[in-house]
Order: C-alpha cells, then sequence, then structure tokens
C-alpha cells in the first residue's frame, strides 16, 4: 500500500524529537482526504444530545438525522425523548419554497405529541442555504407552547465539529439562568462535558456525593432542561472533554461569576486529580472535605491496584495507538497506557488546538508521531510502521486496525462499557486485556509470521 | 384473523404526519456510495461538505464491518456560496494522488444539488485540465436526498454507470445481473448459481468482496474485487439481462436502460426470496443457458420444501410485520405467506409506486386478505400501525430493535440493510432456495426459542 503523506497536509503531522514542535491544525478539512472528521451539525448533535427531556429536531432532509438516530450510548436515569430521530425530511418542494412552514408544523406537532420540557432545532446545510429562519419559527412556537424552543445554528458546512461546539454552548447558555436556584448548596458543581455513555456519569456523579459535594446539573450526559436552568446556582464548573463545553463554562464565568477547573476522568492519575481539585477548591467552606475525598480515592485504589497488576503483567512492553475525537482525551489514554506498561507510539485528534498538541508533545517519549485530522491511509501507514499492538478510536478506524490484524478499543461515543472513574480503568484494562491478548491475531497474515518467528525463538 | 385486522388500517394509509421519527429509510447518496463501492478500483467521492461522507462512512461501517472510505469535497461555508467547483476538482485530484482508482464515483449532495453546482461541467473542465495526466474513469450521479431514499441513490449510481460507461460492443453471448441491494453473501451466491449453468454473467454491482474481504498481508486502499469497468463496457453485448427486484422506477431500471440504448432483453423479475421466485429465476437462467437446473440446485430446492412441510406447524398463521427497501419486502413477504406465515403488515420508507401491487401479486391465492401495504412511513408510524395487530414476529433491518424485542418482546429477524446490532450482516443469506433455507431456520426457531422461553414447564422436544 503507498504509505504517502499528502504535501499539503505535512504540517499536520509531527514526530517528537524531530526539530521543535510546530504542527497545524484546527484547518478545514481537505477536499478528497477523507477525513475521519463530521460536520458542525454532528458536534452540536453530540453535545445537546443527552438533554433527554427535550425533543431534538434535525431541520433538514433525512439522512442528517437518520445517522444520528441513538447512535451514543448517553443514557438516562428518566425520559428518553433523545434516543428518538426527529426531522422535518425536507422535500423538494420545501428546498424550493422554505422550509419554515414544514418547520413549524413539525415541531407544533411533536411538541403536542410528546409535551417536552424544551425543543433544539438543529439547522443543517442546506436550511443555511435556503436560508430558513429559524430563529422566527422558533420564537413563535415557544410562544404558543410555552416552553423554549431553541434554533441550533449548526449548518454542516460552516467549520468543522469545533463550531458546532459553540453553537451547541450557545444554545444552551440560552436556558442557563432562567431557574430558582434556591436550595443549592454552597458546596455544588456542575459536571460539564460527560455524556453519560454507559452510565459514566452515574459513576462519577456517586463520588462526588460520597465526597459530600452536591451536583447541580449533568451537562450533558442524563441532562435535563430544568436542570441547566439552574446550573448557575452552583460554585464551580468541572470541565472534561474541554472541547465540546469549556465554552459554557467561559460564559458562564462572565456572567456569574462561577470559576472552572479542567477535568478528566479517565485513568488513576487525572480521576483522583479531578476530585482532589474539586476538594481543594471546597476545603475552606467545608472543611472535612478533604479527608472524605482521601478517603474515597484511596479506597477504590486499593481495590483497584491489585486487580490491575494481572493484567500489567501480559501487557508489559505492548504497542499502543491513539487517534480520538479530543485532544484532552488523549492525555489520559496516553497515561492509562503507562499505568499498564504499555508505550504509546501515536497519538491524534480531529480537533486539538495547537496548546492542546503542544502539551501532548511534551508528554510523549522521543519517536511518538503526533497527527491532527488524520484519515485511514496515514492511519495504516503509522501502524505499521510502528508496528502497534492496540489502536484506540472509533467505528470508523476500527476496520483500518482489524484489518492490519491489530487489536482495538473503542473509545469513542458508542462504547458501552463505561471507561470513566477507577472502574472505568478496570473496564479499559481488560479490553485491552482481551483485545490485545487474543489468539486471533497469530492468525492474520501480516503477522502470522512474526508470531511463528518469536514463538520458535522462544 | 382477518376481523383482528381492522378493515380501515389495511385500507386507508396512515394519517400524514409532517414530522418524521425514526426513518425506515436512508438519504439517496449513501445507496450510490454503497453502489460505487461494487464496482473494481473505484473510490466513491460525495461532492459536499464533510460531514455527509464521514456520517455514511460511518453507517455503512457499521453495518459492513470493513473500511470504507468515501471522499468528499469538504465545502466550507464560501465554497457553498460561490460554488463547489474548485473543491470538486482538488478533492478529485487528491483522491488520483492518494488512490490510484481506476473508477471515481461522484455523487452530489442536497448542498451541492441545492447551490445548483453543475458537476458535469466542472468535470469536463477538469479533464480538459489535466488533459495531460492519467485520468481515471469518471462516473457521475445526481441525488439530492429531498427526493428519494437510498434505494434510489443504489439504482441511480448503477444506471449512472451503464449510461456513462457502456458501450457498443460485440455479442459475447454472456449474461448480466443487477443484483439490487442484497448482501455479499448474496451475490457470492448468485456468482455461484450462474457458475452452476455455466453462464458467463457481469453482476453490477458487486461489492461481494470489496465489501466484505478477507484479511491480507496488507491494508488495501480500495479493496480488491468487484465488477471490472472493462466488464461494465461490455454490458451492451449480452444476451440478456436479468435485474433483481420489480421496484426500481422505470427511469432508473438499468436493464430496461440497456434493453433500449443495445437492444439486449430485459428480465425483471420479483427478487428472489422463497421458492416462488426463485423459481422463475432459476427459469430465466435454464432459458439464457440452455440447461436443466443443475442438480444441486434441484436438491436444494427439494430441500427447501422438505423444510416448509417439517415446520409448517409452527409457523402457519403467525403473524408479522415486514419492513425495509421495497424490492426486499416484496421478496420476503412471497417467501413468508408460502411458509404459511400471515403478514399482517408490510411497510417501507419508499414511495416505489410499484410496491403495493407487488406485495398484492405474491400474497394472491395465499392469503385470505392482502396486508397493510404502507409506503413512505417512518417507526413512528409502523409502530401505531401495527401495534393492535399484535404481531408474533417481525420481519427486517435492526433498527425495529426497539419496537420488537424491547417494546413488543418478539422476536426480530434481523435481515437487509443496516445490521448494526450483530455480527454478520454480510454473511446473511436472503435469496435463492437455499437463502429461503437458511431465514426459515432462523424464523422457525425464533419462534420456538420464544415459546421455550416463555414456556412455564421448559420441554426438551418439540
Ligand atoms: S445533507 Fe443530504 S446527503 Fe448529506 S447527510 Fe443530509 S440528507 Fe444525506
Ligand atoms: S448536510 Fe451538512 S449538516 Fe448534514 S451531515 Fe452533511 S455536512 Fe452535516
Amino acid at each position: 500500500m503507498e504509505a504517502r503523506i499528502l504535501e499539503s497536509r505535512k504540517k499536520q503531522v509531527y514526530e517528537k524529537g524531530q526539530a521543535p514542535f510546530e504542527l497545524e491544525c484546527n484547518k478545514n478539512s481537505l477536499a478528497g482526504a477523507v477525513s475521519q472528521r463530521a460536520c458542525v451539525f454532528c458536534g452540536s448533535r453530540v453535545v445537546l444530545y443527552p438533554i433527554a427531556d427535550a425533543l431534538h429536531l434535525v431541520h433538514g432532509p433525512v439522512g442528517c438525522a437518520a445517522y444520528t438516530w441513538d447512535i451514543r450510548g448517553a443514557l438516562s436515569s428518566g425520559p428518553e425523548l433523545h434516543r428518538l430521530s426527529f426531522t422535518t425530511d425536507l422535500q423538494e418542494k420545501d428546498i424550493i419554497f422554505g422550509g419554515e412552514k414544514k418547520l413549524y408544523q413539525a415541531l407544533m406537532e411533536l411538541i403536542d405529541r410528546h409535551s417536552p420540557k424544551a425543543a433544539f432545532v438543529y439547522s443543517t446545510c442546506i436550511v443555511g442555504i435556503i436560508g430558513d429562519d429559524l430563529q422566527s419559527v422558533c420564537k413563535k412556537v415557544a410562544d404558543l407552547k410555552g416552553i423554549p424552543v431553541i434554533p441550533v445554528q449548526s449548518e454542516g458546512f460552516k467549520g468543522n465539529k469545533r463550531a458546532g461546539y459553540s453553537a451547541a454552548c450557545n444554545a444552551m447558555f440560552t436556558l442557563v439562568g432562567s431557574g430558582d436556584t434556591a436550595g443549592i448548596s454552597p458546596v455544588s458543581v456542575n459536571i460539564l462535558g460527560d455524556f453519560n455513555l454507559a452510565g459514566e456519569t452515574w459513576i462519577i456523579k456517586n463520588y462526588y456525593r460520597q465526597m459530600g459535594v452536591e451536583v447541580v446539573a449533568c451537562i450533558t450526559g442524563d441532562g435535563r432542561v430544568d436542570e441547566l436552568k439552574r446550573c448557575h446556582g452552583a460554585a464551580l464548573n468541572l470541565v472534561q472533554c474541554s472541547g465540546a463545553t469549556i465554552e459554557l463554562a467561559k460564559m458562564m464565568k462572565e456572567k456569574y461569576s462561577i470559576p472552572f477547573k479542567r477535568v478528566s476522568y479517565f485513568g488513576i492519575e487525572d480521576m483522583s486529580r479531578a476530585l482532589y481539585d474539586t476538594a481543594e477548591f471546597f476545603k475552606d467552606i467545608d472543611p472535612d472535605v478533604m479527608k472524605r475525598t482521601t478517603e474515597l480515592v484511596r479506597g477504590e485504589i486499593k481495590v483497584l491496584q491489585p486487580a490491575l497488576k494481572q493484567y500489567r503483567q501480559d501487557l508489559e512492553g505492548k504497542k499502543a495507538a491513539i487517534y480520538v475525537g479530543g485532544a484532552f482525551k488523549a492525555f489520559s489514554l496516553i497515561k492509562c497506557f503507562r499505568h499498564l506498561g504499555m508505550k504509546v507510539e501515536l497519538v491524534g485528534s480531529q480537533t486539538g488546538t495547537e496548546e492542546e498538541y503542544q502539551e501532548m508533545a511534551e508528554m510523549c517519549d522521543p519517536g511518538t508521531v503526533i497527527v491532527d485530522d488524520s484519515n485511514p491511509a496515514e492511519l495504516a501507514h503509522f501502524i505499521k510502521e510502528k508496528d502497534v499492538d492496540i489502536f484506540v478510536g472509533g467505528v470508523k478506524e476500527r476496520p483500518i486496525a482489524y484489518k492490519l490484524g491489530v487489536g482495538f478499543c473503542d473509545h469513542n461515543h458508542e462504547r458501552k462499557e463505561a471507561l470513566e472513574g477507577y472502574i472505568g480503568m478496570l473496564n479499559f484494562a481488560k479490553e485491552v486485556h482481551s483485545t490485545v491478548m487474543s489468539p486471533v491475531w497469530q492468525f492474520t497474515p501480516r503477522r502470522a509470521e512474526k508470531h511463528a518467528q518469536s514463538s520458535k525463538g522462544e | 384473523m382477518l376481523n383482528q385486522v381492522k378493515e380501515n388500517k389495511m385500507r386507508g394509509g396512515p394519517d400524514p404526519y409532517i414530522s418524521t421519527t425514526n426513518a425506515c429509510k436512508l438519504c439517496t447518496p449513501l445507496g450510490a456510495c454503497i453502489a460505487f463501492k461494487g464496482v473494481e478500483g473505484c473510490v466513491p467521492f460525495l461532492h459536499g461538505s464533510q460531514g455527509c461522507a464521514t456520517y455514511m462512512r460511518r453507517y455503512i461501517i457499521s453495518h459492513y464491518r470493513e473500511p470504507v472510505d468515501i471522499a468528499s469535497s469538504s465545502l466550507g461555508e464560501n465554497d457553498a456560496i460561490y460554488g463547489g467547483g474548485p473543491n470538486l476538482m482538488q478533492g478529485l485530484l487528491n483522491v488520483m494522488d492518494k488512490y490510484q482508482p481506476g473508477l471515481m464515483g461522484v455523487a452530489s449532495t442536497c448542498l451541492t444539488e441545492t447551490i445548483g453546482d453543475d458537476m458535469p461541467m466542472i468535470v469536463r473542465q477538469f479533464r480538459k485540465e489535466f488533459e495531460n495526466m492519467d485520468i481515471p474513469e469518471i462516473v457521475m450521479v445526481s441525488t439530492p436526498s429531498y427526493s428519494g431514499t437510498h434505494m434510489q441513490g443504489f439504482h441511480a449510481a448503477v444506471h449512472a454507470l451503464v449510461t456513462q460507461l457502456v458501450k457498443k460492443s460485440a455479442d459475447h453471448g454472456g449474461i448480466n445481473i443487477f443484483p439490487g441491494l442484497v448482501s455479499p453473501e448474496d451475490i457470492r451466491y448468485v456468482k455461484q448459481i450462474c457458475c452452476d449453468y455455466e453462464l458467463d454473467a457481469v453482476i453490477l454491482p458487486d461489492f461481494s468482496e470489496t465489501l466484505d474481504g478477507a484479511i491480507k498481508e496488507d491494508l488495501e486502499m480500495i479493496p480488491s474485487g468487484g465488477t471490472p469497468v472493462s466488464s461494465i463496457k461490455s454490458m451492451g453485448g449480452a444476451k440478456m439481462s436479468i435485474e433483481l427486484g420489480l421496484c426500481a422506477d422505470q427511469k432508473l431500471s438499468s436493464s430496461i436502460c440497456l434493453e433500449k440504448e443495445h437492444n439486449v432483453p430485459a428480465h425483471r423479475v420479483l427478487m428472489p426470496v422463497g421458492l416462488r421466485a426463485t423459481d422463475k429465476f432459476m427459469d430465466i437462467l435454464s432459458q439464457a443457458s440452455g440447461k436443466d437446473m443443475p442438480r444441486n440446485h434441484e436438491l436444494e430446492r427439494g430441500r427447501l420444501i422438505d423444510a416448509y412441510v417439517d415446520s409448517h406447524k409452527y409457523i402457519f398463521g403467525k403473524k408479522c410485520v415486514v419492513y425495509g427497501e421495497e424490492d426486499l419486502v416484496a421478496g420476503l413477504t412471497s417467501f413468508l405467506v408460502e411458509m404459511g406465515a400471515h403478514p399482517v403488515m408490510v411497510a417501507t420508507g419508499g414511495k416505489s409506486k410499484v410496491f403495493e401491487q407487488s406485495i398484492k401479486e405474491v400474497c394472491q391465492g395465499m392469503l385470505s386478505y392482502s396486508p397493510a401495504t404502507l409506503s413512505g412511513v417512518d417507526f413512528y408510524q409502523i409502530v401505531e400501525q401495527a401495534e393492535e395487530l399484535k404481531p408474533d414476529f417481525i420481519v427486517g433491518n435492526s433498527k425495529g430493535y426497539r419496537i420488537a424485542a424491547r417494546k413488543w418482546n418478539i422476536p426480530l429477524i434481523r435481515v437487509g440493510f443496516p445490521v448494526h446490532d450483530r455480527v454478520g450482516a454480510s454473511r446473511i443469506r436472503h435469496i435463492g432456495y437455499s437463502g429461503a433455507h437458511e431465514l426459515l431456520i432462523r424464523i422457525v426457531n425464533s419462534l420456538l426459542d420464544k415459546k421455550q422461553t416463555d414456556s412455564g414447564v421448559g420441554y426438551g422436544y418439540m
């Protein structure tokens, strides 16, 4: 297979140790490059999707909605309106005469049918082109139905996934501040940028509860409209997946003076750091919070360590490649692999910023390759060159790894196993172990010979 | 039985809703991409913004579990305003550079249709500008999603391949088969049948390898397999074309196109699911080859009838709902009524004009009523209409899981596209005697399984 990097993409690949750090990012994807990225709409859909008691109506032709029907494992402890796929399914005549009337009727119909707490209306590429006035339709329906009806300006072509995150934050911010904050504890937080995949938010929420910290709103995993409305009553915002929700945190800081901290719930260090940082923040108003946190962390690690050890024995020295949506998640993954005694050879993301890549470069060992907005050809090239044992990515990356006879861990929004928290670290180790140690790779042609040689040598 | 199916539910369609909830269809370019994947050396290319291509890749990959590269012209805001021509040209160059494709299958999207990009003109300009380069074949298809479903996109792409590639060709005595959107296993099976009849067949598209490939030494940038472009070019010299499925619009029917343009007689048959439809398919193959049905197929046919007999009691009168693409649904319905099952509702998100008629015909003489036949519906309407019919099982793609298994606690027999919640979608055989036999086993055993599980006492014999 040809393993060339397209000339115009060369600046988006960096190998640690070569020259000083320099990496181009946040560019539009190159035409014809088969990017792994989606669009603005995708970004906003990811963030808002888990708000379970809202209606999510995609204003556009059928595809945009159909492809995002329940594809993410964001669980709800109550209503599940978010798991349905609503669309105006625009037809030719709507394109010609405009889709506002259809949008209005569809909204009225769906709100009557489901009585949601709020409605989000996503605009797609074509709506941007035909120029439907979402604002006015939403306003009209909101007035009639007495619920917030919020336009999400997410025309796919207006940038990349990141722009979609902003659109989502803007949409959510219209809700913030409209609810009653009475009774909220001074020791309270909002969880931002967690999507409750496989119930992960519940794990995190439970830790905070044990620490004596009230969680006012989960934004957006297991999300509720009413929580969003009153989340400005919390004392602190904890932002995971910063690409997605940090803008909301910034807006809340500006308007409501709520400070925020960046956290990650993946891996032992980052998980513990997230809890300790929170405790640190509240220690003046709640002198016992640090003690409770220490107990919690110690207790969890005590259980976790021996269990991890078993996996580490097998995994020591194996090599990993990481390609995920956001760069921040990649940091945690690098640390997770270190815990398992593994070496990270390639790390990349779809939407990292320059500072994030810089930080990444500092964390990595010399020789590690760092890529922005990569594509199948490049990823395959590096997987082979670095001869890795496992690849961490999403659905589109999975077959690339498998065809090359390499293990795979699904670390995207479709995962069914919780990977956050201490239990998540264990699940992660288990999953990595079950793929890296599987006997099947010895039968794949690319690795069969090597396997035969190494077993002869033993 | 008939009384339970309310008259109005059977005759009138569902209430016309403005909104769509859980669509029972996908968008047009997705079908085109799958069709293009069945051509040797082809890289599908969507002219539109990046998101569409990425979403479709993800969707197709989840079903086939294979790498699926779909290039995009990745239009940004300025391109959407000033036209996507430069991006399309740049994108084609980049694909040529990186993939060295034999063919680029370019499909438009809603966006580029709406801004009015003239793809043929852009491509003409491209050919002129880069005439010194070795430019592969470029086939274009117009696939606005606001006027069709993925099936129309599929047919339109195959049709585009035929109209844009087929040349005048000397008679070569082979045949053409347009299998429609079946599984890779189905396509392999069609090849085997043709081989058994000693027929030289060009199958278009043929994604039996490209979307269900073996693991090899290296990842192939473009998976091997697919209908060779040279074979497509020669389709005009075939002695007949067989198109599986009747629901494609005449204008998009590739067999009719070849008949008109190149005098290749067209045979359009029901998708050969079950005994009767397969008999018809085999008859045509006998006609084409001048041979009787090969013995192994005779035996399979006999075994299928034997299996019908063995299991008839467990299936007779069982009510079912069938949904999916028009042609597959028509074929499945034909098969289900042969087994003695009672389809109470058959539904599709498509709007083929002949769908209802096809269903009527396959049920003729087998059922005392016609099942409620709904087209252009979504899953919300399917549930609403089917709920009171209390089906015993449902047959369709995995998107019906939430209604069948979760809501009604009845078996869902996964067939067609997409199957996202099980492995092995590519290996499901739907067509031919042996396909029917495999489906029969799955259906009857699912019913037995449910009975056994639900039973208070449990039993070890049936
Ligand atoms: S814009 Fe059209 S082509 Fe693109 S995903 Fe949506 S429906 Fe499909
Ligand atoms: S049409 Fe636009 S919004 Fe919809 S999937 Fe394509 S790029 Fe995204």
